[in-house]
């Protein structure tokens, strides 16, 4: 088990040196100067360019300025944002949040998807079944921001139920019905595998030699049924939690959510290279570190899978 | 259980007292004097730099710096300047001046505010060494060098504690509308020392400062709150200011009509069509100092000479700019009758040949036709622009307008990115027209002028260049009474109207709201909500 993890963390050093050389290069070679955008309609010095210029390393080639990038990460030195700040206190301020928003997200849909999966897979065709069927249909056809919009315009502005936008330092209450609008699709995805998944299982002769034997159902379905369905539905959610962690573009934009998402949209943008590349590598960190924690999940809810050195 | 109970019964205990407070309060108010401790929240985007004045070319630093400084001078509500820290500011001939400012002005910290903090921080802002994003405001003083550093210009005297002199390298008769530019605020000696540090908790002397040393929560909000060592024209009515730092500004109008924001300096356009409905007589749309126009540069085939200027002309008439401005912008652009803006003192609506900025279709063909007898058109007519805002519908309509009237080809260019737009502009590698656009810096004609048509300017991104507008510029440039200088400027923008540089369009309107708790809102002529005025119940 051990050399299990040390073989896959050692295979993530080379992963993560591929990717930030080539989001280094893609934002190397983004067409245009980032530089004179910062001064909008209005042409700069020609001097005051060059020495910014310098400032920001942009005059070198860019197998220069990669490997002052790379070995200023070595001294913990993620470089510098236009604003000045440094971009490892941006990371700092923003990882958290979006975490915060993924974790709330994740267990409100894992917990309502699994629940009415499981209810749909057991009462197959019947009522309940069909309408959650029904629901979760509307909800995977729809876009996220529709979803996102409505939901600001019904229970902000109109119920004033919640703040419309998320106040400074992200607090929880505000950040509710975000997390419900980022869970609303992967919670509709959940509720379909799981009944899948549970539907089949309750066919299978162990479950069958399970009735037989007298066994009842509230011992049945927690421990020989559900447990049985779940690897799908955790290699999904997992892999989802990924997804919320690197940051939710769309959502963080509309209710103003200092998270990850919106600060890596706005650094693209600007042509920030530090910061994107800074930013993309801690988020293959983490999806590195979620799918070997999923890996390693398999093994608790299936003793038969076995790690192999 | 019971535990549940009781929180069920204090929370309706709460709402029926709330309910009771607001009964009260809407009962016996009926005049709005506001609560002169209560803050207000405004709308505002995260500084792209550290809040030092000589160091901020954006809005979104720029305005938060306008409330934490004073600077010499100040515009009011219409625009007009009025002294702030200056007591007088004056000149013989437009070139030297003597500023003399108010005795007794100090910082935030209580810190003494002299005619030496002008001059250090001015020359601070100048030295090439300090690579200061607003360098060029200082061009116009004796002894600036763009490329190598010089210490103390030679333009800048102390003469005294309350008063200076300042030498410029030419006349310039509007230099002291200038100074309430925020490039020119004065900074406190130990900014000096560590100008990093010091932009991160800035110390001003304006109406506001910081509400703690921690008070820029970085990409969430900052905090101001009332200063008391200033005794200014602009003295807060209200407790404070928070702004709140949004990406986008449909999330910002979502908290103006949610009510978690008091006040909103600009309308997403997705909500144009609605924003006078939904706030009703708490939504602002009035014209601004912003210019829109289409430059078509000099090198481009069919436009120069006398071919060009028919040319232009007809490209000009053809565009219908009063259904533009109402069906795509929904009444939040006006259209244009000059190159400058309607809020800038001295702008009029009736110049000589003002006419062209009026939809002619006959004529435009006609002109067009006289055109094509010198040298007869080939090839499509394409206006570039940057793809990333809210740019092609306009640029559609505004092509297809011209296609309609005139029958010939015409498109739009779009680029990805501004980035990749303004490298094309400034390169000079763009073959096409393209969008420009200008915001005045501060309320005067000329710096809609000079910036942008005088030859070889730093903005002439068409390279015009026109000896009769240079001289007539420089004829406004160098009278010493403004009423004159302005009747100058208009001349100038005649040559212009006959020229065509640029096309002009519209000018942007200031679109804004504020909410119910908040009266005694203006905007100024920099789109700005005046914040000091703003009173909140």
């Amino acid at each position: 088990m051990a050399g299990y993890i040390l073989r896959r963390l050692l295979q993530a050093v080379p992963v993560l040196l591929g990717t930030t050389f080539l989001i280094y290069f893609m934002v190397f070679a983004m067409p245009g100067d980032p530089l004179l955008a910062l001064f909008g309609d209005k042409a700069p010095d020609p001097a005051l360019l060059e020495r910014l210029r310098e400032q920001y390393h942009l005059d070198q080639p860019f197998i220069v300025q990669y490997f002052l990038y790379l070995g200023g990460i070595f001294h913990g030195d993620f470089g510098t944002s236009f604003s000045g700040e440094p971009v490892s206190a941006i990371l700092v301020r923003t990882f958290p949040v979006t975490i915060r928003l993924a974790i709330m997200a994740l267990i409100i849909e894992f917990v309502g998807g699994v629940l009415i999966g499981l209810i749909s897979g057991l009462r197959k065709g019947k009522l309940f079944d069909a309408s959650a069927l029904v629901v979760s249909l509307i909800f995977i056809s729809l876009p996220i921001f529709v979803i996102a919009f409505v939901a600001q315009f019904v229970f902000g502005i109109q119920l004033g139920w919640v703040k419309t936008t998320v106040s400074a330092g992200a607090p929880i209450q505000d950040l509710i019905l975000p997390a419900f609008v980022l869970a609303s699709i992967t919670f509709a995805q959940l509720i379909r595998l799981t009944r899948a998944s549970v539907i089949e299982t309750e066919q299978l002769d162990f479950v069958r030699t399970a009735y037989s034997k007298g066994l009842s159902r509230r011992r049945i379905i927690p421990v020989h049924i559900l447990r049985n369905s779940l690897i799908p539905v955790v290699t999904y959610a997992a892999t989802d939690f990924g997804v919320l962690l690197v940051g939710a573009t769309v959502t963080e934009g509309i209710f103003n959510v200092p998270g990850v998402g919106r600060t890596l949209y706005q650094a693209i943008v600007q042509g920030q290279g530090p910061t994107v590349v800074s930013f993309v590598t801690v988020m293959v960190l983490i999806y590195l570190v979620v799918n070997l924690v999923v890996d390693l999940l398999y093994g608790l809810l299936d003793p038969r899978i076995r790690y192999v050195k | 259980m019971n535990k549940r109970r009781y929180g069920v019964g204090a929370i309706a205990l709460i709402a029926a007292s709330a309910l009771a407070l607001a009964g009260c309060a809407s009962g016996s108010s009926t005049t709005t004097s506001g609560d002169s401790a209560a803050v207000i929240s405004v709308n505002g985007s995260e500084p792209q730099n550290p809040l030092v004045p000589t160091n901020t070319n954006e809005t979104g630093g720029g305005k938060i710096l306008d409330s934490l400084f004073a600077g010499l001078v100040y515009y009011d509500a219409t625009g007009a300047v009025q002294n702030d820290v200056a007591d007088s500011i004056t000149t013989d001939d437009a070139q030297t001046y003597t500023i003399k400012i108010k005795s007794g002005q100090k910082f935030s910290d209580g810190e003494d505010l002299t005619a030496k903090n002008f001059v250090d921080t001015w020359n601070y802002g100048a030295n090439a060494a300090n690579t200061q994003l607003n360098q060029s405001w200082f061009n116009i003083i004796e002894g600036f060098d763009e490329k190598n550093p010089v210490e103390s210009l030679s333009g800048l005297k102390v003469v005294d504690d309350t008063t200076f002199t300042v030498t410029l390298t030419e006349p310039l008769s509007d230099f002291p509308i200038r100074l309430g530019y925020s490039a020119y605020y004065p900074l406190p000696e130990k900014a000096f020392e560590d100008m990093e540090a010091y932009g991160q908790n800035p110390i001003g002397n304006g109406p506001y400062k910081f509400a703690s040393d921690t008070a820029w929560a970085h990409n969430e909000k900052l905090d101001l709150v009332v200063n008391d060592t200033y005794d200014g024209g602009r003295k807060a009515q209200n407790g404070g200011v928070t702004y709140k730092f949004y990406s986008s500004e449909d999330a910002a109008y979502a908290d103006l009509l949610g009510g978690n924001l008091d006040v909103l300096d600009s309308v997403p356009a997705s909500a144009y069509a609605n924003f006078q409905s939904d706030l009703g007589d708490r939504a602002v749309n009035q014209p601004a100092a912003i210019f829109q126009s289409f430059t078509i540069p000099t090198n481009l085939a069919h436009f120069s000479g006398d071919e060009g200027k028919l040319r232009r002309a007809a490209l000009s008439m053809a565009i219908n700019r009063d259904e533009i401005t109402d069906v795509i912008f929904e009444g939040t652009r006006t259209p244009a009758s000059d190159f400058t803006s309607p809020v800038i003192d001295g702008w009029s609506d009736s110049l000589e040949g003002a006419d062209v900025l009026k939809y002619n279709p006959d004529e435009a063909k006609k002109l067009w036709a006289q055109a094509d007898a010198i040298s007869p058109w080939s090839g499509s007519f394409q206006i570039g622009y940057n793809s990333d805002s809210s740019h092609q519908v306009w640029v559609d309509a505004v092509s297809n307008s011209i296609k309609n009237v005139l029958g010939i080809d015409a498109s739009g260019a779009p680029y990805p990115t501004f980035a990749e737009f303004r490298t094309a502009v400034t390169g000079k590698t763009i073959t096409t027209a393209f969008r420009t656009g200008w915001q005045a810096d501060y309320p005067g004609l000329y710096n809609f002028l000079q910036p942008l048509y005088q030859t070889g300017a730093s903005s002439n991104d068409g390279d015009y260049s026109s000896a009769d507008f240079d001289a007539q510029l420089q004829k406004g440039a160098t009278a010493t009474d403004t009423g004159a200088a302005n009747d100058e400027f208009s001349k100038a923008q005649d040559i212009l109207l006959k020229d065509l540089p640029a096309i002009p369009l519209w000018y942007s309107n200031v679109t804004g709201g504020y909410g119910e708790s908040v009266s005694n809102v203006q905007f100024g002529w920099n789109s700005q909500p005046l914040y000091y005025e703003i009173t909140k119940s």
